[in-house]
């Protein structure tokens, strides 16, 4: 299982700040994580569409497609940051 | 603590004076104040809300302040960056940075500045007479920011 985090507009439209989810047997990617959230459909396959304007994070750093995700991760996903 | 994430406002003075104690070989301190405004993108702004990822926060600031130290010569550095609800007028973000001399010292706020709008996990939610709306990353900053890696 890995926590997946949401923050400020993507929690608001997916209607929660966080969950547990199931990884895949096999070796896993944020892009892993994405294509299994964006399945849901409706706002999940709009916001995390590729090309879409979201950041993610593994573990608390910036992540992109090819970040290694294992069981026990903390994985967020947040809009560009506005900051300052 | 010289990263700071809080809702209480802050004392510029105060917090100068703690990155400055007790070292006689800092020549300068440069500062930056970020300040909220009442305008924004053409719609008046009676509030907003910072909200932000506890822990990844703290943890990107302080790897930027470590890269401003990697590059000049910085002697301390303390950022303090306000969340929760604020109006305008209210200060948002502080960066102090005390150098042997001022263009260290400028330089390096100016890059905490930067990378700090881009690369620490922030967002701004402003209250507007057709309702709330979450503020949009700016090209600008981004802009701001990859300056830094074609000119250190």
């Amino acid at each position: 299982m890995i926590t997946l985090l949401y923050f400020a507009r993507l929690r608001e439209t997916f209607g929660k700040s966080s969950e547990t989810l199931a990884l895949p047997a096999g070796a896993a990617t944020l892009e892993t994580v994405r294509a299994l959230l964006a399945a849901r459909g409706g706002a999940w396959a709009v916001e995390l569409a590729p090309g879409r304007a979201f950041r993610a994070a593994v573990i608390q750093d910036v992540a992109n497609g090819d970040t290694p995700v294992k069981d026990g991760d903390e994985v967020a996903f947040f809009p560009p940051v506005t900051g300052g | 603590m010289n990263v700071r994430v809080q809702m209480e406002d802050f004392d510029v003075s105060r917090e100068i004076a703690a990155v400055r104690a007790g070292n006689p070989r800092i020549g300068a301190v440069a500062s930056f104040v970020g300040v909220v405004r009442d305008l924004n993108d053409g719609s008046s702004v009676a509030e907003m809300t910072l909200e932000h990822y506890p822990g990844m926060t703290e943890k990107s600031i302080e790897a930027i302040i470590n890269e401003a130290r990697g590059r000049w010569d910085v002697m301390n550095a303390r950022v303090i960056h306000r969340v929760g609800t604020l109006k305008p007028l209210d200060q948002i973000v502080l960066v102090v940075v005390a150098s042997g001399h001022r263009g260290d010292a400028f330089a390096a706020c100016e890059f905490i500045m930067d990378y700090l709008k881009t690369r620490a996990p922030f967002w701004k939610k402003e209250e507007t007479p057709n309702g709330g709306r979450w503020v949009d990353a700016r090209a600008a900053d981004d802009a701001a920011a990859e300056r830094w890696q074609k000119n250190p």
